[in-house]
């Protein structure tokens, strides 16, 4: 650059500046107020408005969803037949799927024995990597594809920021952002993109109390899980009994984040909720085909080949570890052995808890793992569907208790590596991870002591 | 995966870059989706916590980088995403820049379009949502809005494709130089007017080497109202232009902290 002209910049700079602050007034403020005016002068030459009733449809239809009456009511419903859709929807799928992926399963087998390969190399392959890929794909799939669409059609309609409407309330009484109910809703989709989406919110302090608390609410990779344990131990046949429970869930996680976030907010990040203007866009058709193809690819394809790759590797490491026998055991089994007494405490056991040590990388996978636990020892088990899966796990000590315990532990554990490596991304902060880590994992480790501790009472009582 | 957009020219010489401006809310990512189809990424700015996409479609043998510029109300106020899209309008070398207004509150739309018109003359008016527009009842007059903005306005309804190919001309037209545009000047109170006029000229020697492209009336304004952000991003582009010469850092460094801003 010429080095007069670069002086001449700074030069202009401070003459600038000296003479737009001796002007009277606010000169930023003038200014904004003159466009407003054009703008204004604009309009009114070229718009023209034929009179209108005063509340048309859909300022009545926001009376109704944000009443308070039944606003409540309504969002409560809406995330109810959400649930029902994917849970009756999605199990006749599942059980297609399973069976091919482990018709295909034999087939690889004798593949693998027409070639002569040792066992070891069958087991890697077949039986650890094979078998959980297979898993994950027809257990998340189907239900993922479901779930999805029907949550991004409520969000192109428009509903969900009604939904933050509704909940800011309860928000500013934990003393947090009130913006915190839509990076919430983000959770639902997946923790990582609810960490990164806390950045609509403006304030520090309340930023980090919605990451720290975004994991409380079930993403993706857990509904699977939750759904599996709903529909094999609450269900009894009844979908209605099941999508009932998962709500119950889903109730509790949003509590325990309002909890929590109060519990911060008066304690670790002191301080008062601010104010913020939320906008209720107008109502749009959803274009649904857009809609279902995006989200499907987006969401569903995206979430499963991430636990895909992630399980292929977990499901091999599973089965070296399950089948490394070292003084008499497995390795897998010195590890459960290990946690054993406090699994038992907590109302899980050994398997669960290193089932979800493995499955630190994606929490899609920690029902994969605790299967072939469970049965990588004992005698091949052909996993056809649920009914076996509850088969394999009740001749392994469950009972709904059992469940109950599962189900808090993974709504409420430390969230996967994803989402870990995005708050650190996002906070910048080894501290601030390593709480997002503990915190919640001493919230599960409570609730499950206590769930286990009522229930073991009042069968005992 | 990590992917950035890359402020600065467009890599292909048959290849125009075309800035997505505009209020949130008003269907700008259905205006961004009719148009790039399913050939999008997206990607976070470099250094800054905003996320922005970026699509490709081509028209007449033209291919058109679109990015989707965060939803704004203005580009006055110190917000990340307002930063983030002043930038890419001022500095990122775009061919065009489409505001995607909302036909049904057009007037705090308007608001935006004015302050991009003051920065770069090469303005769309994508004027969406005109069925709803219809359906509460409200007309806009499409060419005298036109006339009175000196920038071609295309109504359109994204969600329906309806006005996309009038848009895709339009922006081509725009973009190649083409239609040459006279936007409308807002003027402000006389003291203003008469610092403007002193300060201008002697700016545009400057911003030509700077950032060609952006109006040196709209810096002139800026440095009058003290914007610090965009004194900061001019004198981060000084520094560079300086430091590529054999200047000593010190030299740079002054003009942050000859402006008030820590180095």
């Amino acid at each position: 650059m010429n080095r007069m002209a670069g002086w001449q910049f700074l030069d202009l700079v401070e003459a600038a500046r000296e003479a737009g602050s001796k002007m009277p007034g606010d000169v930023r403020d003038l200014m904004v107020t003159r466009i407003y005016e054009v703008a204004g002068a604009i309009c009114q030459k070229t718009v023209r408005r034929a009179t209108r009733p005063a509340r048309d449809w859909d300022t009545r239809l926001d009376d109704i969803l944000t009443s308070r009456l039944l606003g409540y009511p309504i969002m409560l419903a809406l995330l109810g037949v959400v649930f029902w859709i994917t849970l009756a929807g999605a199990n006749v799928p599942s059980r297609l799927l399973g069976a091919a992926l482990f018709w295909g399963q034999d087939r690889l087998l004798d593949l693998f024995s027409w070639a002569g390969a040792p066992s070891w190399l069958t087991g890697v392959v077949v039986m650890g990597a094979y078998r959980s890929l297979a898993w994950v794909v027809s257990v998340m799939l189907p239900p993922m594809a479901i779930f999805f669409p029907c949550f991004a059609l409520l969000e192109d309609l428009g509903y969900l920021p009604r939904v933050a409407f509704n909940l800011d309330a309860f928000f500013k009484r934990a003393g947090t952002h009130g913006k915190q109910a839509l990076t919430m809703c983000m959770g639902f989709g997946c923790n990582a993109a609810g960490v990164v989406s806390c950045r609509i919110i403006d304030s520090p302090r309340e930023r980090l109390i919605a990451i720290l608390t975004n994991n409380f609410v079930p993403c993706n990779g857990r509904f699977p899980t939750l759904i599996a344990m709903a529909a094999m131990f609450f269900g009894a046949g009844l979908q209605s009994a099941a999508a009932l429970s998962l709500l119950g869930t889903v109730l509790l996680g949003i509590a325990v984040t309002l909890g929590v976030s109060w519990v911060l907010s008066r304690s670790l990040l002191r301080g008062i909720p601010s104010f913020f203007v939320l906008e209720l866009p107008p109502y749009r058709k959803p274009q649904v085909i857009r809609v279902i193809v995006r989200s499907f690819l987006d969401r569903a394809l995206f979430v499963l080949v991430r636990a895909a790759t992630v399980a292929v590797p977990a499901g091999a490491l599973t089965w070296i570890l399950g089948n490394s026998m070292v003084r008499g055991a497995s390795l897998l089994a010195h590890v459960a052995g290990f946690l054993e007494p406090f699994g038992q405490l907590i109302g899980l056991d050994g398997h669960v808890l290193a089932a979800f040590l493995l499955g630190l990388p994606a929490n899609e996978i920690v029902i994969p793992i605790l299967v072939m636990e469970y049965s990588s020892a004992g005698a091949m088990v052909d996993l056809g569907g649920l009914e076996t899966l509850r088969e394999l796990l009740v001749s392994n000590g469950w009972t709904p208790l059992t469940a109950v315990c599962l189900i808090l532990f993974s709504l409420l554990h430390y969230p996967c590596a994803t989402t870990l490596w995005t708050i650190w991304h996002e906070t910048r902060s080894a501290r601030w991870t390593a709480v997002a880590a503990l915190l919640p994992l001493a919230v599960a480790c409570v609730a499950c002591f206590l769930a286990a501790s009522a229930g073991r009472f009042l069968c005992a009582g | 995966m990590p992917w950035h957009v890359r402020p600065g020219p467009a890599p292909a010489s048959t290849c125009c870059t075309v800035a997505l401006a505009g209020n949130p809310n008003t269907g700008k990512s259905t205006v961004f989706n009719a148009l790039t189809g399913l050939g999008q990424h997206t990607g976070n700015w470099p250094g800054k916590t905003v996320v922005v996409a970026e699509g490709t479609y081509t028209h007449c043998g033209m291919t058109y980088r679109v990015i989707d510029l965060p939803g704004t109300y203005s580009l006055l106020a110190a917000s990340p995403e307002e930063e983030v899209a002043r930038d890419f309008i001022c500095f990122g070398g775009g061919n065009a820049t489409v505001v995607v207004t909302d036909a049904t509150c057009l007037e705090r739309n308007l608001n935006l379009v004015l302050q991009i018109m003051e920065i770069t003359p090469r303005v769309v008016v994508c004027l969406n949502l005109m069925d709803e527009a219809r359906r509460k009842g409200i007309s806009v007059d499409v060419d005298r809005l036109s006339s009175e903005l000196g920038v071609p306005v295309v109504p359109t309804v994204a969600r329906t494709g309806h006005g996309l190919p009038a848009l895709m001309d339009t922006i081509a037209s725009v973009a190649s130089g083409r239609l040459a545009t006279r936007p409308l000047r807002v003027t402000y109170s006389p003291e203003v007017e008469a610092l403007v006029a002193d300060i201008e000229p002697r700016l545009s020697a400057v911003m030509a080497e700077v950032a060609p492209g952006i109006s040196p009336r709209w810096v002139a304004l800026r440095l009058i109202d003290g914007d610090p952000g965009l004194i900061e991003a001019i004198s981060e582009r000084v520094n560079r232009q300086w430091s590529q010469d054999t200047r000593p850092r010190s030299a740079a460094r002054s003009v942050a902290a000859r402006s008030g801003i820590p180095a």
